[in-house]
Order: structure tokens, then sequence, then C-alpha cells
């Protein structure tokens, strides 16, 4: 049984890793502005198609369209505070969350008419196989190059909010932004630059996950909304947070799967959500 | 206001007589119309149901709830299984089904008021899916591929009959029966209460308004009467499984309804549902179905363009229409009589 | 037994203790005075004695009941209401249906509470824009709403948070009859003010608070003189020119 349990831990904190990166844009653009983007996980499943699409053609392999990809959803998200966001800033609530939830759905009904339904994956990816690191553990490789990613990347997001200017600007509005205005930094353009990175982060994590994973219209759906989990369980707007509670996600799904089956992976993970929600609403590191 | 004062002055709204001239001719409705139609109806006056109980919590307690599709599926599921269990009529399981569903918007209630806008929302919708993996694999109550319901001798007892009439003129009183409370709550106390904590909470709290009783009591009205929907449903549908009582896309089809139609109003979930319900079957029937996903190209965007400019919905725009006529009378009325003094 | 009694009220927010073993008292009728320089912790005491907050060490009794960390809703019932330094109207309400809405605590049928809410309109003179919206009103309107909303609920103590901010000397004049009448009518007041022109004449007795500490309580006059006073209003030097305030007698 240990053998086995080595496996699965591995692979949870691999997968946890994943959920790290695709959490990690969507706390940002929560801590910068406090909407919580819920067509998050449709901005990876577009990510995730379009690293498809352009491994038909020109015949990229996902891990080489990374920057291409990255790009591409960094403008959706763009596109989405310039059309969209910016119209709801100072309107309720309500209305911020079903301007993103009907892009969302908007999204994700866009996919389904223009590509249908079925499953696709990568044929031929560039990186596959896994590594035998030891008797009893398998690491899947481009989960591994994944990981190895999703490290780098919350690494260097961290240091550019903490040690640039730009980055302490960006926490400045996130922390009074009329403050922040009064001082000279100029608001709306932090906004811009927090959904570049949000949704930047949440391409790459789209441009990996299509190495090794089914694409599908639906796909958003659960990584998203895990995604949702992650970012409040780790706490809105803290990138320490995020990746611990990636991370402790990650090994509740692998071990909850394990050990009461796959139907029910998910279900621990939204039970402890709700332990959460009880015990510390704020998540673990968060500050409201 | 007397209630004598308050139904005079319901009277002299246009919308009054609209509505009530509607409803007489709802009324004769099965005689008019039948087969898929009537059907479809019955779909819209269950949904206009739904979105007025959703927006006893949305509306008026100001919680987004994206779960309320679960009372509906706890309701459906309590009648299903309560008949195959132990054999129970279906209007206990539909006493069932309430006790559960007031139980479970109790727990949500309870720990997650205190959560904001967003993380309420991501918290029911989480509810939704702890309960849709849960029936999934739950064999004892059908699991992935569902329930039937026994089909017995046409009869109001048990709740089951051969033509769709009947059906009709329930769900017709549901809905009356959810109007009417969402009525009766707008012009008590209540109605006062919601609309100051909406405003703002802290001097809500500050003239002795207790804010979680006033939500959980909206949130568990929303959760009954969502259910006894549900048990509607299942004895008029006669099946249920996990995908057509708990999906997350229930819940937001309940809430866009609302939401459109004007979140907070009497009649908006009404109009909302009169618009969204047949989108949704004609784009079922005429764009090749939910697995185009045309109908979510256009739902979405209707979503959008709605929070957008017109979160107040319909009926909200219209109110905001006639208001403004009525300050623009009453300042050129000012006018007239500052000049003539 | 006062009305209000406070024993040894501390509140800290981690490091910063902002109130700093706090005794005080309200004698029923009485009208007491809170001053104190800025951040002295007037509207923290406020907010701990209405159930905003809750001290860490020390207790806060009203009508002889312990109401420390009880929730705020309860207190108002128990008879206290309170106003706040940035007026909150009910924005999209007009100014009777607000007014209501402190009603229909004490009144919970809404002929009823309309009565109440007619009457207490007439009282602080805000009949005539009864169906103004709460975000058409003045700044002095906004603060006699609040007045209103708060006098439905036919309260026995009334915290009074800056009730004289950003109003020009005529408003203050209104003001401070509106509160001569208010005092009449029984309720007892705590008043947080820094107008001193105004809360010297109107107050019973004035409590001082500096850095959370409560430094002078006693009659308007010994208050003005106290050293310590001038000392935390105006810094060292101004002792020795023998008082800054002239109360007119």
């Amino acid at each position: 049984m240990s053998e086995v349990i080595l496996q699965v831990v591995g692979s949870g904190v691999l997968w946890g890793f994943i959920f790290v990166l695709s959490a990690l844009g969507l706390t940002i653009i929560f801590g910068v502005m406090d909407i919580c983007n819920f067509a998050h996980g449709d901005f990876l499943m577009m990510a995730m198609f379009l690293a498809f699409w352009l491994s038909v053609w020109p015949g990229l392999d996902p891990m080489l369209s990374l920057p291409i990809v990255a790009i591409a959803i960094a403008l959706l998200g763009v596109a989405t505070y310039w059309l969209l966001i910016r119209h709801v800033l100072k309107a309720s609530g309500m209305a911020q969350i079903f301007v993103t939830f009907g892009l969302m759905i908007f999204l994700r009904g866009l996919a389904q008419a223009l590509w249908g339904a079925d499953y696709r994956s990568i044929t031929d990816p560039l990186v596959q196989g896994s590594w035998n690191i030891m008797p009893n553990l398998s690491l899947s490789k481009p989960q591994v190059v994944a990981a190895l990613c999703a490290i780098v990347a919350t690494i260097l997001v961290y240091l550019f909010m903490t040690k640039t200017r730009t980055g302490l600007a960006l926490q400045a509005v996130s922390e009074d932004k009329d403050a922040a205005s009064l001082m000279g930094i100029p608001v709306q353009k932090m906004y811009i630059l927090a959904w570049i990175i949000g949704a930047g982060c949440v391409g790459i994590a789209g441009g990996l996950l299509s190495e090794f994973y089914y694409i599908y219209p639906e796909v958003g759906m659960v990584y998203g909304f895990l995604a949702f989990i992650t970012v409040a369980l780790g706490g809105f707007g803290s990138i320490k947070g995020v990746f611990y509670a990636g991370l402790i996600i990650g090994m509740v799904q692998a071990l909850g799967g394990f050990f009461f089956g796959s139907a029910y992976q998910y279900l621990l993970v939204y039970g402890l959500y709700f332990v959460c929600v009880v015990v510390r609403p704020q998540g673990l590191m968060g500050r409201r | 206001m007397t209630d004598n004062n308050l139904i005079k002055k319901l009277w002299q709204r246009p919308s009054t007589i609209i509505v009530t001239l509607l409803f007489l001719f709802l009324l004769v409705v099965p005689k008019i119309v039948t087969g898929y139609y009537l059907h479809a109806v019955i779909l819209i006056i269950m949904y206009a149901t739904l979105g007025t109980a959703w927006n006893w919590i949305g509306g008026f307690a100001g919680q987004m709830s994206l779960g309320n599709a679960v009372y509906f599926g706890l309701g459906a599921y309590a009648t299903a299984c309560s008949q195959l269990w132990w054999g129970w009529n279906p209007w206990l399981g539909l006493l069932l089904g309430i006790v559960l569903s007031g139980i479970v918007a109790f727990l949500i209630g309870l720990p997650c008021f205190r959560l904001k806008g967003h993380y309420f929302a991501i918290a029911t919708m989480a509810v939704g899916e702890i309960v849709n993996i849960i029936f999934t694999n739950w064999d004892a109550a059908g699991g992935a591929s569902g329930l039937y319901l026994t089909i017995k001798e046409s009869s109001l007892l048990n709740f089951q009959f051969a033509s769709k009439v009947p059906y009709f003129y329930i769900v017709l009183v549901l809905l009356v029966l959810a109007t009417a409370i969402t009525i009766w709550l707008k012009n008590s106390r209540s109605g006062y209460y919601f609309r100051a904590i909406k405003e703002d909470p802290e001097a809500a709290k500050a003239l002795g308004i207790n804010l979680v009783n006033r939500k959980l009591m909206a949130i568990i009205l929303s959760g009954t009467v969502s259910s006894v929907a549900g048990s509607f449903w299942i004895n008029y549908m006669l099946f249920i499984d996990p995908p057509s009582a708990f999906l997350i896309m229930t819940s937001v089809q309940i809430a866009l309804i609302a939401v459109m139609g004007g979140m907070g109003t009497v009649w908006g979930p009404i109009v909302g549902a009169s618009i969204i319900i047949p989108l949704s079957e004609g784009s079922r029937m005429f764009l090749g179905g939910t697995g185009s996903g045309i109908d979510l190209v256009i739902y979405g965007l209707l979503i959008m363009l709605v929070a957008i400019y017109q979160p107040g919905g319909i009926v909200g725009a219209v109110n905001n229409y006639t208001k403004k006529r009525q300050s623009k009378k009453k300042a050129t009325l000012k006018a007239v009589q500052e000049v003539s003094e | 037994m006062a009305l209000l009694e406070l024993h040894n009220v501390t509140k800290r927010f981690g490091g910063l203790t902002a109130l700093d073993s706090v005794d005080l008292k309200v004698e029923k009728g009485e009208i007491v005075g809170l001053i104190g320089p800025n951040g002295a912790g007037k509207t923290t005491l406020f907010a701990n004695i209405a159930g905003y907050q809750k001290p860490e060490v020390g207790k806060i009794i009203f009508k002889g009941k312990d109401i420390t960390g009880m929730p705020t809703h309860k207190i108002a019932h128990m008879g206290m209401a309170r106003t706040f330094q940035v007026v909150k109207p009910f924005s999209d309400m007009n100014v009777l249906e607000n007014v209501m809405v402190g009603a229909l605590m004490r009144r919970p049928k809404v002929k009823d509470a309309h009565k109440k809410a007619m009457e207490v309109l007439e009282f602080v003179g805000l009949s005539e824009k009864a169906d103004f919206l709460g975000k058409e009103l003045t700044v002095a309107n906004k603060k006699r709403l609040e007045l209103a909303r708060t006098l439905a609920t036919e309260p026995e103590l009334l915290l009074l948070d800056e009730v004289m901010a950003g109003l020009n000397p005529t408003e203050v004049q209104a003001a401070v009859e509106l509160v001569h009448s208010i005092h009449k009518q029984g309720i007892t007041l705590l008043v947080i003010e820094h107008v001193m022109e105004v809360i010297m004449p109107i107050s019973d007795r004035v409590a001082v608070l500096n850095y959370g500490k409560k430094i002078a309580d006693s009659l308007p006059k010994e208050v003005v003189n106290n050293p310590e006073v001038i000392k935390a209003y105006l810094g060292d030097d101004a002792v020795e020119d023998g008082g800054a305030y002239n109360v007119g007698n």
C-alpha cells in the first residue's frame, strides 16, 4: 500500500502545482480589483484550444507555442477588461458577478458551436512518457514540466509583485485605489496590467495542460471551479495563499480519489472548501 | 398604509391590471393551447416560480445564490426516493422535500452569509456540485441513470394525471402563491428591512435589524418553495436524474430569469421566464439542441448585456421610466405652483 | 445605577491600544460630552459600546445588563441608538421610508410605523421632504434624517458621533436646538464633538480621551481649565498661558 501511496502523493503534488498556476491569475485580478472572473476556467479552455489548433497548423507543439498562447490569452484578458469589466466597476456586486458569468457561458457556447463537444488531444506531443524515479514512483513528464513551469511562474510573479516598482504599484492599487491614484499611479493602466498578468498566467497553464490532458469545451468548468476553490481557500488576493492552497487541493484530490474512488475525489475538495468557509472565511492567507 | 389602502393602490397601477388580465387569460389557456405548447407554458410558469423564489434570496436579501437548483432537485428526489423506498404518497414526498430543503438552506445560510458576494456565489455552486456528485454515485437513488416514478392511476391524491391540463392548473396555483408571498414580503416589515440591509448593513444593524435571521428566513423560504416546484416537476415528468436536477446551468438559468426580468421586483421573474424559456426551448428545437452551443452563446450575450446596461432588468427599466415621468410631472407641477404664487 | 457604565474598557488592534482602561458613567437624563484630539479613540469607544467591536478587557453595562460583546441589533432593541460619523442614509429609499425602517423596530406593523415615522419627521423638521430620496438631501438634512431614523427606534440612550461636522454656523445652531429638544424628551445623550463652542454649553459633564485614556471627566468649566486637557490639544507650552478656551458663562 505504501508503494502506491507514494505514487498518489507524487501525482497529487504535480496536479497541485498545475492548480496553483491556473489559480494564480485569478487571485491577482481579484487582489488588484476585487473582481472574481467567473470566466477564468474558460480562458483556460480557450488557451487549450488555441494550443491544439496551433499544433494542427502550423504544427507547433504546445510547449513551443506557449508564448503565443500566453500572449493571445493575455489579449483576451485585456479585451475582457476593456469591453466588459470597465463598465461594471462602479456597479453593484451582482452586476460584476453576472458579467463574467455571462462571458463564461458565452465562451463555452462559442467553443461548442465552433468546434463541437468532442474530446481532443495533442497527437504525438513533444514531451511525453514518464520518468521512473523510483521503483514505485513514476512521474508523467509533461506533468513534471508543467509543475516546474508553474513553480517558475509563481516565483516570477511573486518577485514582480514585491520587488519591482510596477509590482508595488499594483499592490498599492489593490490596497487603496484612491490613495494610489492620488500618488500618481495610473489606476486604469494597473487594472489592464493585472488582466494581462492574470490572463497570461492562465494562458500558460492552458498551454501546458493541453500537452497531456483532453481538450473540450467543458474542461473550463471543472478547472475553473477548482481555480475558484484554490483562490478561496488560499485567500483571495494572496499569491502565497494560492501556492499552499493549490498544493493542498492537489493532495486532497489525489488521496481522496485513491481512498474513496475517483468519483468522489472532487467531493472531498469541495467539502474541504466548506470546512474552510466555516472555520476561516477569509482563506488561509486572505485579508478580507 | 392600511391594508385597504394597499389594495386600492395596487389596483391603480397599470401593471396590476395587465397582470390580472393575463391571469384571467391564463385560466382559459388550456382550452386554446395543447400538446407541446402547453408543455412550454407549464415550463414557463414553473421557471417563473423558481425565479420568484430565487428573488427572495437574490433580489431581496441580496445574496447571489447560484445553487437554487439544489432545492429543486431535492424536492424531486425526495418524492421519487420516498416512493421507491417506502411507498410514500407523492404529497408526503413533497412535504419531505420541503423539510430537507429547509434544512439544507439553513445549513448553507448560516456559515455562508458572512461571505461577500462572489464568495457566497462560489459556495452555493460548491454545494450544487457536492449534491450532484452524491446523487450521481448513489445507486439506491438511481445513480447516474436517475429514477422513474411508477405510473399510477390519475388522481389528485396520486399527483398524476393523464392529461397536461390539471398539471397546468397546479403549477399556476404555485406561481400565484409564490407571487403572493413576494407581494406580502415587499409591503411588510421584511420588505423594508431587506432594502435597508442591501443599502447599508451597518446602519441596518444599528436600527435593530437582525441580519442573519432575516437572510435565513429568505433562504429557507426560497429553498422550500423551489423544492415544491421540484416535487411538481417529477410528478409531471415522471423522471429525474442528476443532470436535470442539479446542474449549475439550471441554477444559472433560474438566476438569469430573475435578474433579466427584474431582480427584487414582483413581476420580474414572470417576465424573465416568458423570454428565457421560449428562447431556450426554441434554440433547442431550431438551433440543434443544447449540444450546438448557440443557445449558450445567446444566453451569455444576454447576461453580459443585462449586467452592463440594465442590471435592474426589464421591470427595473420600466420602473425607472415611470419614476422619471412622475418626477418630471412633479417638477412641472411645482414650477407651475411657484409661478402662480 | 447609571444608565450606562463602562468599567476598565480596553481595546487593542494588534500592537495598538486604542482604548486603555476607560471608566465612564452616564446617568439617566444627562448629556455627556466626549471630546479629545483626533485619533484619541472616541469613535472606537462608540463602536465598542454599540456592539460593533468587542473590548479585550472590561465590561459595558447598559440598564444594569452586561452588554459587552452583545450583537449590535440586540443592543438597539434594548434602547441604545447611535448615529455615524459619516452619515449613512439609505440612498435609494425616500426620507419617510428611511425613518420607517427605524420605527419598525418597536412597531412591527407597517401602518403604525408609518404613523410614528411621520411624527418623528415633524419633530426634526423634515416632513416637507418626506418623499425625497436619501441621496437627494443636503448634508445637513442627511444628518437630520439620521437623527430622525434613530429617534424612531424610541431609544433611551442616544450616541451622537460628530453630528456637527460639516455644518455651517446656521446649521449648527439648528442642530444644537434639535439636540436640546431631544434631551427634553427624556433621552440620555452621549455626544462626541469637536466643535468646542457647541459641546461645552450643552453638556452636563464632559469626558476627555487622549491616546485611548480618559484624562478628565468633570464639569465643562473644569475640563476646559484642566492642564492635562490643554496639553493634549495644544502641547506643553499652552499650559503656561493658563487655559486656551474661554467658555463665556
